[in-house]
Protein backbone atom coordinates (compact mmCIF):
# COMPACT_ATOMS: atom_id res chain seq x y z
CA UNK A 1 0.00 0.00 0.00
CA UNK A 2 1.52 3.28 -1.17
CA UNK A 3 0.66 6.18 1.13
CA UNK A 4 0.62 9.57 -0.58
CA UNK A 5 0.60 13.07 0.94
CA UNK A 6 -0.19 16.11 -1.21
CA UNK A 7 1.30 19.43 -0.06
CA UNK A 8 -0.24 22.39 -1.85
CA UNK A 9 -3.84 22.33 -3.00
CA UNK A 10 -4.03 25.01 -5.65
CA UNK A 11 -4.70 24.36 -9.32
CA UNK A 12 -1.95 21.74 -9.60
CA UNK A 13 -2.74 19.93 -6.32
CA UNK A 14 -6.42 19.76 -7.24
CA UNK A 15 -5.53 18.60 -10.75
CA UNK A 16 -3.49 15.74 -9.28
CA UNK A 17 -6.32 14.83 -6.88
CA UNK A 18 -8.79 14.70 -9.77
CA UNK A 19 -6.55 12.41 -11.81
CA UNK A 20 -5.99 10.12 -8.80
CA UNK A 21 -9.76 9.84 -8.42
CA UNK A 22 -10.58 9.48 -12.09
CA UNK A 23 -7.82 7.01 -12.94
CA UNK A 24 -7.82 5.10 -9.68
CA UNK A 25 -8.35 1.67 -11.27
CA UNK A 26 -5.86 2.18 -14.09
CA UNK A 27 -3.26 3.44 -11.60
CA UNK A 28 -3.85 0.47 -9.28
CA UNK A 29 -3.05 -1.85 -12.15
CA UNK A 30 0.21 0.01 -12.74
CA UNK A 31 1.49 0.69 -9.23
CA UNK A 32 -0.65 -1.42 -6.94
CA UNK A 33 -2.84 -0.24 -4.11
CA UNK A 34 -2.44 3.35 -2.96
CA UNK A 35 -4.22 5.88 -0.81
CA UNK A 36 -3.90 9.59 -0.09
CA UNK A 37 -3.31 10.10 3.63
CA UNK A 38 -2.99 13.89 3.74
CA UNK A 39 -3.73 17.03 1.78
CA UNK A 40 -2.55 20.41 2.98
CA UNK A 41 -2.63 24.00 1.76
CA UNK A 42 -1.25 27.26 3.15
CA UNK A 43 -4.10 27.49 5.70
CA UNK A 44 -4.56 23.93 6.94
CA UNK A 45 -5.25 20.42 5.80
CA UNK A 46 -6.90 17.04 6.15
CA UNK A 47 -4.97 13.98 7.31
CA UNK A 48 -5.79 10.39 8.16
CA UNK A 49 -3.41 7.46 8.01
CA UNK A 50 -6.29 5.20 6.97
CA UNK A 51 -6.86 7.38 3.92
CA UNK A 52 -8.83 10.55 3.29
CA UNK A 53 -11.77 11.13 1.00
CA UNK A 54 -10.26 13.10 -1.90
CA UNK A 55 -13.55 14.13 -3.47
CA UNK A 56 -14.64 15.56 -0.14
CA UNK A 57 -11.36 17.45 0.18
CA UNK A 58 -11.86 18.90 -3.31
CA UNK A 59 -15.39 19.91 -2.45
CA UNK A 60 -14.31 21.63 0.79
CA UNK A 61 -11.51 23.47 -1.03
CA UNK A 62 -13.88 24.71 -3.72
CA UNK A 63 -16.56 25.79 -1.32
CA UNK A 64 -14.44 27.43 1.38
CA UNK A 65 -11.36 28.35 -0.71
CA UNK A 66 -9.12 26.66 1.84
CA UNK A 67 -8.82 23.43 3.80
CA UNK A 68 -9.82 23.18 7.50
CA UNK A 69 -7.35 24.91 9.82
CA UNK A 70 -5.56 23.23 12.70
CA UNK A 71 -2.98 21.16 10.87
CA UNK A 72 0.15 22.22 9.00
CA UNK A 73 2.29 20.53 6.40
CA UNK A 74 5.13 20.15 8.93
CA UNK A 75 2.69 18.50 11.38
CA UNK A 76 1.89 15.96 8.70
CA UNK A 77 5.57 15.30 7.95
CA UNK A 78 6.41 14.96 11.64
CA UNK A 79 3.52 12.80 12.73
CA UNK A 80 2.22 10.82 9.79
CA UNK A 81 3.60 7.70 8.18
CA UNK A 82 3.65 8.01 4.37
CA UNK A 83 5.81 6.90 1.44
CA UNK A 84 5.70 9.71 -1.07
CA UNK A 85 4.94 13.41 -0.97
CA UNK A 86 3.59 15.36 -3.90
CA UNK A 87 4.97 18.85 -3.27
CA UNK A 88 2.99 21.34 -5.35
CA UNK A 89 3.11 24.55 -3.32
CA UNK A 90 3.75 27.90 -5.01
CA UNK A 91 7.15 28.48 -6.63
CA UNK A 92 9.45 30.91 -4.87
CA UNK A 93 12.79 31.22 -6.61
CA UNK A 94 14.22 33.64 -4.03
CA UNK A 95 14.69 31.10 -1.25
CA UNK A 96 12.59 28.13 -2.35
CA UNK A 97 10.27 28.27 0.67
CA UNK A 98 8.05 26.80 1.89
CA UNK A 99 8.65 23.95 -0.58
CA UNK A 100 12.35 23.64 0.21
CA UNK A 101 11.72 22.80 3.86
CA UNK A 102 8.94 20.37 2.94
CA UNK A 103 11.17 18.54 0.49
CA UNK A 104 14.20 18.44 2.82
CA UNK A 105 12.17 17.15 5.75
CA UNK A 106 10.62 14.42 3.62
CA UNK A 107 13.92 13.33 2.05
CA UNK A 108 15.59 13.26 5.51
CA UNK A 109 12.99 10.71 6.54
CA UNK A 110 13.57 8.66 3.40
CA UNK A 111 10.23 9.73 1.91
CA UNK A 112 10.16 9.98 -1.90
CA UNK A 113 9.31 13.41 -3.30
CA UNK A 114 7.50 14.36 -6.50
CA UNK A 115 7.35 18.07 -7.14
CA UNK A 116 6.22 20.67 -9.64
CA UNK A 117 7.82 23.40 -7.53
CA UNK A 118 10.76 25.04 -9.30
CA UNK A 119 11.90 27.13 -6.33
CA UNK A 120 13.57 24.43 -4.19
CA UNK A 121 15.33 22.91 -7.21
CA UNK A 122 16.60 26.25 -8.49
CA UNK A 123 17.91 27.21 -5.05
CA UNK A 124 19.30 23.86 -3.91
CA UNK A 125 19.27 21.15 -6.57
CA UNK A 126 22.66 19.69 -5.70
CA UNK A 127 21.94 19.65 -1.97
CA UNK A 128 18.56 17.95 -2.48
CA UNK A 129 19.93 15.40 -4.94
CA UNK A 130 22.72 14.52 -2.48
CA UNK A 131 20.29 14.29 0.41
CA UNK A 132 18.00 12.00 -1.56
CA UNK A 133 20.95 9.79 -2.49
CA UNK A 134 22.16 9.53 1.12
CA UNK A 135 18.71 8.72 2.44
CA UNK A 136 17.91 6.30 -0.34
CA UNK A 137 14.87 8.36 -1.34
CA UNK A 138 13.97 9.60 -4.80
CA UNK A 139 13.38 13.15 -5.96
CA UNK A 140 11.19 13.40 -9.04
CA UNK A 141 10.51 16.71 -10.78
CA UNK A 142 9.25 16.18 -14.32
CA UNK A 143 6.52 18.78 -13.69
CA UNK A 144 9.00 21.59 -12.97
CA UNK A 145 10.03 21.93 -16.61
CA UNK A 146 7.80 21.98 -19.66
CA UNK A 147 4.53 20.89 -18.00
CA UNK A 148 3.25 17.86 -19.87
CA UNK A 149 6.15 17.96 -22.33
CA UNK A 150 8.47 15.09 -21.41
CA UNK A 151 12.04 16.16 -20.86
CA UNK A 152 13.51 15.14 -17.47
CA UNK A 153 12.67 11.44 -17.69
CA UNK A 154 13.12 11.51 -21.47
CA UNK A 155 16.75 12.48 -21.03
CA UNK A 156 17.36 10.38 -17.90
CA UNK A 157 15.71 7.21 -19.14
CA UNK A 158 15.22 7.14 -22.87
CA UNK A 159 18.41 9.03 -23.71
CA UNK A 160 20.38 7.40 -20.90
CA UNK A 161 24.00 6.87 -21.91
CA UNK A 162 24.03 9.93 -24.14
CA UNK A 163 26.10 12.93 -23.34
CA UNK A 164 23.94 16.04 -23.56
CA UNK A 165 25.88 18.82 -25.28
CA UNK A 166 23.17 21.43 -25.37
CA UNK A 167 19.48 22.02 -24.85
CA UNK A 168 17.60 24.88 -26.51
CA UNK A 169 13.98 25.29 -25.74
CA UNK A 170 10.83 27.29 -25.44
CA UNK A 171 10.07 26.86 -21.76
CA UNK A 172 7.48 29.57 -21.20
CA UNK A 173 4.08 29.25 -22.85
CA UNK A 174 3.00 32.81 -21.99
CA UNK A 175 5.92 34.38 -23.88
CA UNK A 176 5.42 32.01 -26.77
CA UNK A 177 1.75 32.91 -26.95
CA UNK A 178 2.53 36.65 -26.97
CA UNK A 179 5.28 36.34 -29.61
CA UNK A 180 3.36 34.04 -31.93
CA UNK A 181 0.31 36.31 -31.71
CA UNK A 182 2.45 39.39 -32.44
CA UNK A 183 3.85 37.55 -35.44
CA UNK A 184 0.40 36.71 -36.76
CA UNK A 185 -1.58 39.86 -35.92
CA UNK A 186 1.15 42.52 -36.31
CA UNK A 187 -0.09 44.11 -33.10
CA UNK A 188 2.06 45.68 -30.39
CA UNK A 189 3.40 43.85 -27.36
CA UNK A 190 1.02 45.76 -25.06
CA UNK A 191 -2.03 44.91 -27.14
CA UNK A 192 -1.24 41.20 -27.18
CA UNK A 193 -0.31 41.20 -23.49
CA UNK A 194 -3.74 42.65 -22.68
CA UNK A 195 -5.34 39.88 -24.75
CA UNK A 196 -3.26 37.22 -22.97
CA UNK A 197 -4.30 38.59 -19.56
CA UNK A 198 -7.94 38.47 -20.58
CA UNK A 199 -7.57 34.82 -21.63
CA UNK A 200 -5.84 33.97 -18.36
CA UNK A 201 -2.62 33.08 -20.20
CA UNK A 202 -0.70 35.97 -18.60
CA UNK A 203 -0.82 36.96 -14.93
CA UNK A 204 -1.96 40.42 -13.79
CA UNK A 205 1.74 41.06 -13.08
CA UNK A 206 3.40 39.31 -16.02
CA UNK A 207 7.01 40.14 -14.99
CA UNK A 208 7.86 36.58 -13.99
CA UNK A 209 7.04 35.33 -17.47
CA UNK A 210 7.88 38.19 -19.85
CA UNK A 211 11.24 39.03 -18.29
CA UNK A 212 12.34 35.44 -18.78
CA UNK A 213 12.54 34.65 -15.04
CA UNK A 214 10.39 31.52 -15.28
CA UNK A 215 12.31 30.22 -18.30
CA UNK A 216 15.64 30.95 -16.59
CA UNK A 217 14.56 28.99 -13.49
CA UNK A 218 13.68 26.00 -15.68
CA UNK A 219 16.96 26.34 -17.53
CA UNK A 220 18.88 26.15 -14.24
CA UNK A 221 17.02 22.93 -13.36
CA UNK A 222 17.81 21.43 -16.77
CA UNK A 223 21.50 22.39 -16.62
CA UNK A 224 21.99 21.03 -13.11
CA UNK A 225 19.90 17.88 -13.32
CA UNK A 226 20.44 16.74 -16.91
CA UNK A 227 23.84 18.09 -17.83
CA UNK A 228 25.79 17.64 -14.61
CA UNK A 229 26.39 21.37 -14.23
CA UNK A 230 26.30 23.40 -11.02
CA UNK A 231 24.84 26.78 -11.97
CA UNK A 232 22.75 29.34 -10.14
CA UNK A 233 19.85 31.47 -11.28
CA UNK A 234 22.10 34.55 -11.28
CA UNK A 235 24.40 32.86 -13.79
CA UNK A 236 21.73 33.01 -16.49
CA UNK A 237 22.15 35.86 -19.00
CA UNK A 238 18.57 37.02 -19.36
CA UNK A 239 16.69 39.29 -21.80
CA UNK A 240 12.88 39.41 -21.85
CA UNK A 241 10.42 40.08 -24.65
CA UNK A 242 9.03 43.50 -23.67
CA UNK A 243 11.09 45.48 -26.22
CA UNK A 244 9.97 43.49 -29.22
CA UNK A 245 8.08 45.48 -31.85
CA UNK A 246 5.62 44.32 -34.54
CA UNK A 247 8.09 45.68 -37.14
CA UNK A 248 10.70 43.27 -35.79
CA UNK A 249 8.54 40.40 -37.01
CA UNK A 250 8.05 42.01 -40.43
CA UNK A 251 11.75 42.63 -40.91
CA UNK A 252 12.59 39.12 -39.68
CA UNK A 253 9.94 37.53 -41.88
CA UNK A 254 11.49 39.12 -44.99
CA UNK A 255 14.51 36.94 -44.32
CA UNK A 256 12.47 33.88 -43.41
CA UNK A 257 12.70 34.19 -39.63
CA UNK A 258 10.38 34.55 -36.72
CA UNK A 259 11.21 35.48 -33.11
CA UNK A 260 10.86 33.28 -30.03
CA UNK A 261 12.13 33.43 -26.46
CA UNK A 262 14.73 30.68 -26.27
CA UNK A 263 16.33 29.21 -23.16
CA UNK A 264 19.71 27.80 -24.08
CA UNK A 265 22.33 25.85 -22.20
CA UNK A 266 25.41 24.77 -24.12
CA UNK A 267 28.16 22.96 -22.23
CA UNK A 268 30.62 23.13 -25.12
CA UNK A 269 30.25 26.86 -25.81
CA UNK A 270 29.68 27.79 -22.18
CA UNK A 271 26.30 29.39 -22.87
CA UNK A 272 23.53 29.79 -20.28
CA UNK A 273 20.95 32.31 -21.37
CA UNK A 274 17.35 33.20 -22.01
CA UNK A 275 16.81 35.67 -24.84
CA UNK A 276 14.66 36.39 -27.87
CA UNK A 277 16.20 34.73 -30.94
CA UNK A 278 15.69 34.64 -34.69
CA UNK A 279 14.30 31.23 -35.64
CA UNK A 280 13.96 30.04 -39.25
CA UNK A 281 10.22 29.65 -39.85
CA UNK A 282 10.67 25.99 -40.82
CA UNK A 283 12.60 25.19 -37.64
CA UNK A 284 10.98 22.76 -35.17
CA UNK A 285 11.26 25.38 -32.42
CA UNK A 286 9.17 27.87 -34.46
CA UNK A 287 5.99 26.76 -32.67
CA UNK A 288 2.90 28.81 -31.94
CA UNK A 289 0.54 29.35 -29.02
CA UNK A 290 1.23 28.30 -25.45
CA UNK A 291 3.23 25.22 -26.45
CA UNK A 292 6.65 24.40 -25.08
CA UNK A 293 9.42 22.72 -27.07
CA UNK A 294 12.97 21.58 -26.57
CA UNK A 295 15.80 20.61 -28.88
CA UNK A 296 18.24 18.27 -27.15
CA UNK A 297 21.70 17.86 -28.69
CA UNK A 298 23.33 14.56 -27.81
CA UNK A 299 26.42 12.63 -28.81
CA UNK A 300 24.81 9.31 -29.72
CA UNK A 301 21.21 10.07 -30.59
CA UNK A 302 21.96 13.32 -32.43
CA UNK A 303 19.22 15.93 -32.14
CA UNK A 304 15.96 15.08 -30.40
CA UNK A 305 12.99 17.46 -30.39
CA UNK A 306 9.98 17.36 -28.07
CA UNK A 307 6.89 19.56 -28.15
CA UNK A 308 4.02 19.65 -25.68
CA UNK A 309 1.71 21.66 -23.48
CA UNK A 310 3.79 23.62 -21.00
CA UNK A 311 1.13 24.62 -18.47
CA UNK A 312 -2.32 23.86 -17.14
CA UNK A 313 -3.43 21.85 -14.12
CA UNK A 314 -4.26 18.68 -16.07
CA UNK A 315 -1.00 18.86 -18.04
CA UNK A 316 1.09 19.38 -14.90
CA UNK A 317 -0.80 16.52 -13.23
CA UNK A 318 0.21 14.35 -16.19
CA UNK A 319 3.88 14.93 -15.40
CA UNK A 320 3.35 14.28 -11.68
CA UNK A 321 1.40 11.07 -12.25
CA UNK A 322 4.09 9.83 -14.65
CA UNK A 323 6.67 10.40 -11.89
CA UNK A 324 4.48 8.46 -9.46
CA UNK A 325 4.22 5.53 -11.86
CA UNK A 326 7.97 5.65 -12.54
CA UNK A 327 8.58 5.38 -8.78
CA UNK A 328 6.29 2.44 -8.12
CA UNK A 329 5.69 0.63 -11.39
CA UNK A 330 7.77 -2.45 -10.52
CA UNK A 331 5.70 -3.16 -7.44
CA UNK A 332 2.57 -3.97 -9.40
CA UNK B 1 37.05 45.54 -49.15
CA UNK B 2 39.36 43.41 -47.07
CA UNK B 3 42.52 42.19 -48.81
CA UNK B 4 45.92 40.72 -48.10
CA UNK B 5 49.12 41.65 -49.91
CA UNK B 6 52.26 39.55 -49.54
CA UNK B 7 55.43 41.54 -50.26
CA UNK B 8 59.07 40.51 -50.10
CA UNK B 9 61.26 42.93 -48.16
CA UNK B 10 65.00 43.21 -47.83
CA UNK B 11 66.06 42.76 -44.23
CA UNK B 12 67.01 46.44 -43.85
CA UNK B 13 65.51 49.37 -41.91
CA UNK B 14 62.90 51.43 -43.74
CA UNK B 15 61.77 48.69 -46.10
CA UNK B 16 58.39 48.14 -44.52
CA UNK B 17 57.54 51.83 -44.77
CA UNK B 18 57.87 51.64 -48.56
CA UNK B 19 55.08 49.12 -48.63
CA UNK B 20 52.86 50.78 -46.04
CA UNK B 21 53.13 54.41 -47.12
CA UNK B 22 50.93 54.07 -50.25
CA UNK B 23 48.25 52.31 -48.23
CA UNK B 24 47.67 55.22 -45.89
CA UNK B 25 48.05 57.73 -48.71
CA UNK B 26 45.19 56.04 -50.58
CA UNK B 27 42.97 55.98 -47.50
CA UNK B 28 43.43 52.31 -46.67
CA UNK B 29 43.29 50.95 -43.16
CA UNK B 30 46.03 48.56 -42.07
CA UNK B 31 44.56 45.67 -40.13
CA UNK B 32 47.65 43.55 -39.54
CA UNK B 33 51.25 43.11 -40.61
CA UNK B 34 52.81 39.69 -40.29
CA UNK B 35 56.50 39.01 -40.92
CA UNK B 36 56.92 35.44 -42.14
CA UNK B 37 60.50 35.13 -40.89
CA UNK B 38 60.32 31.36 -41.10
CA UNK B 39 59.77 31.63 -44.86
CA UNK B 40 62.85 33.70 -45.78
CA UNK B 41 63.59 33.49 -49.52
CA UNK B 42 66.87 32.19 -51.08
CA UNK B 43 67.69 35.86 -51.78
CA UNK B 44 67.30 36.58 -48.04
CA UNK B 45 64.11 38.55 -48.46
CA UNK B 46 61.40 38.30 -45.81
CA UNK B 47 57.82 37.72 -46.94
CA UNK B 48 55.45 40.08 -45.13
CA UNK B 49 51.70 39.58 -45.18
CA UNK B 50 49.79 42.83 -44.90
CA UNK B 51 46.03 42.76 -44.37
CA UNK B 52 44.20 45.96 -45.20
CA UNK B 53 40.75 47.43 -45.60
CA UNK B 54 40.50 49.64 -48.71
CA UNK B 55 38.05 50.97 -51.25
CA UNK B 56 38.14 48.33 -53.99
CA UNK B 57 38.33 51.00 -56.72
CA UNK B 58 41.75 52.00 -55.37
CA UNK B 59 43.33 48.54 -55.37
CA UNK B 60 45.00 48.89 -58.78
CA UNK B 61 46.49 52.28 -57.86
CA UNK B 62 47.76 50.83 -54.62
CA UNK B 63 49.51 47.87 -56.17
CA UNK B 64 51.05 50.18 -58.74
CA UNK B 65 52.24 52.62 -56.03
CA UNK B 66 53.82 49.88 -53.91
CA UNK B 67 55.68 48.54 -56.96
CA UNK B 68 56.88 52.05 -57.83
CA UNK B 69 58.41 52.21 -54.35
CA UNK B 70 60.62 49.29 -55.38
CA UNK B 71 58.85 46.65 -53.32
CA UNK B 72 58.34 43.17 -54.75
CA UNK B 73 54.73 42.03 -54.52
CA UNK B 74 54.48 38.28 -54.37
CA UNK B 75 50.69 38.09 -54.35
CA UNK B 76 47.56 39.99 -53.44
CA UNK B 77 43.96 38.95 -53.16
CA UNK B 78 40.68 39.78 -51.60
CA UNK B 79 39.98 38.10 -48.28
CA UNK B 80 36.86 36.03 -48.67
CA UNK B 81 34.25 36.49 -46.00
CA UNK B 82 32.93 32.98 -45.61
CA UNK B 83 30.81 33.20 -42.46
CA UNK B 84 27.61 35.25 -42.57
CA UNK B 85 24.73 35.79 -40.24
CA UNK B 86 21.83 38.17 -39.72
CA UNK B 87 20.78 39.77 -36.44
CA UNK B 88 17.89 41.97 -35.49
CA UNK B 89 18.36 45.25 -33.64
CA UNK B 90 15.50 47.03 -31.88
CA UNK B 91 15.86 50.50 -30.36
CA UNK B 92 16.92 54.01 -31.24
CA UNK B 93 19.30 52.74 -33.89
CA UNK B 94 19.65 55.91 -35.96
CA UNK B 95 19.90 58.41 -33.10
CA UNK B 96 22.62 56.45 -31.36
CA UNK B 97 25.02 56.98 -34.28
CA UNK B 98 24.38 54.13 -36.67
CA UNK B 99 27.60 54.98 -38.51
CA UNK B 100 29.58 54.32 -35.36
CA UNK B 101 27.75 51.04 -34.69
CA UNK B 102 28.60 49.76 -38.18
CA UNK B 103 32.13 51.10 -38.02
CA UNK B 104 32.91 49.14 -34.88
CA UNK B 105 32.33 45.96 -36.90
CA UNK B 106 33.96 47.18 -40.13
CA UNK B 107 37.08 48.43 -38.34
CA UNK B 108 37.87 44.96 -36.99
CA UNK B 109 39.35 44.02 -40.35
CA UNK B 110 37.90 40.51 -40.07
CA UNK B 111 34.21 41.32 -40.31
CA UNK B 112 31.95 43.69 -42.20
CA UNK B 113 28.36 44.80 -42.17
CA UNK B 114 27.27 43.69 -45.64
CA UNK B 115 23.55 44.41 -45.55
CA UNK B 116 21.06 46.35 -43.50
CA UNK B 117 17.32 46.76 -43.67
CA UNK B 118 15.76 49.34 -41.35
CA UNK B 119 12.12 49.84 -40.51
CA UNK B 120 11.14 53.09 -38.80
CA UNK B 121 7.49 53.11 -37.78
CA UNK B 122 7.24 56.64 -36.31
CA UNK B 123 9.42 59.47 -35.18
CA UNK B 124 10.81 58.89 -31.66
CA UNK B 125 9.62 55.28 -31.70
CA UNK B 126 12.17 52.50 -31.58
CA UNK B 127 13.19 51.33 -35.03
CA UNK B 128 14.06 47.83 -36.12
CA UNK B 129 16.96 46.77 -38.31
CA UNK B 130 18.04 43.47 -39.79
CA UNK B 131 21.80 43.65 -39.99
CA UNK B 132 23.88 41.11 -41.89
CA UNK B 133 27.49 40.60 -40.89
CA UNK B 134 30.13 38.64 -42.81
CA UNK B 135 33.44 37.56 -41.37
CA UNK B 136 36.51 35.65 -42.50
CA UNK B 137 35.49 32.60 -40.46
CA UNK B 138 33.01 31.47 -37.83
CA UNK B 139 35.33 32.26 -34.94
CA UNK B 140 35.67 35.86 -36.12
CA UNK B 141 31.95 36.06 -36.77
CA UNK B 142 31.37 35.23 -33.10
CA UNK B 143 33.86 37.94 -32.13
CA UNK B 144 32.02 40.45 -34.33
CA UNK B 145 28.69 39.50 -32.73
CA UNK B 146 30.22 40.06 -29.29
CA UNK B 147 31.42 43.51 -30.38
CA UNK B 148 27.95 44.31 -31.72
CA UNK B 149 26.31 43.12 -28.50
CA UNK B 150 28.65 45.23 -26.39
CA UNK B 151 28.06 48.30 -28.57
CA UNK B 152 24.30 47.80 -28.41
CA UNK B 153 24.37 47.38 -24.63
CA UNK B 154 26.02 50.80 -24.40
CA UNK B 155 23.37 52.26 -26.68
CA UNK B 156 20.42 50.48 -25.06
CA UNK B 157 19.57 48.59 -28.26
CA UNK B 158 18.09 45.08 -28.01
CA UNK B 159 19.97 42.50 -30.09
CA UNK B 160 18.14 39.39 -31.28
CA UNK B 161 20.63 36.76 -32.31
CA UNK B 162 19.92 33.85 -34.63
CA UNK B 163 19.31 30.46 -33.03
CA UNK B 164 22.31 29.04 -34.84
CA UNK B 165 25.04 30.56 -37.00
CA UNK B 166 24.47 29.19 -40.50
Amino acid sequence: MIKIAIFGFGAVGQGVAEVLLKKREALRRLIGDFRVVAVTDSKGGIADEKGIDLSKALEIKRRRKHLPEGITTLDVINSLDFDVCIEVTVTNIENGEPGLTHIKECLKRGINVITSNKGPLVVAYRELADLAYRKDARLMFEATVGGAMPIIKLVRNDLAGNEIYAIKGILNGTCNYILSRMEKEKLTYDQILAEAKELGIAEADPTYDVEGIDAAAKLVIIANSLMGMDVKFEDVERVGITNITPEAFEVAMDKGYTIRLIAEVDKVEGILRVSPRLIPIQHPLAISGTLNAALIKTDLAGDVVVVGKGAGSKETASAIISDLIELYRCRA
Amino acid sequence: MLMTIVVELKDQPGQLLKALEPISRLGGNIVSVYHQRDKITPLKRIPVEITIQIDERKVEDLIEAIRRNGVIIRSYNEVRLTATTSLLLIGHIIHTDLGDTINRIDSTGFAEVVDMHISMPQLNQPSTAMITISATNEENLKKAIDILKKTCREKDITVIEPLELQ
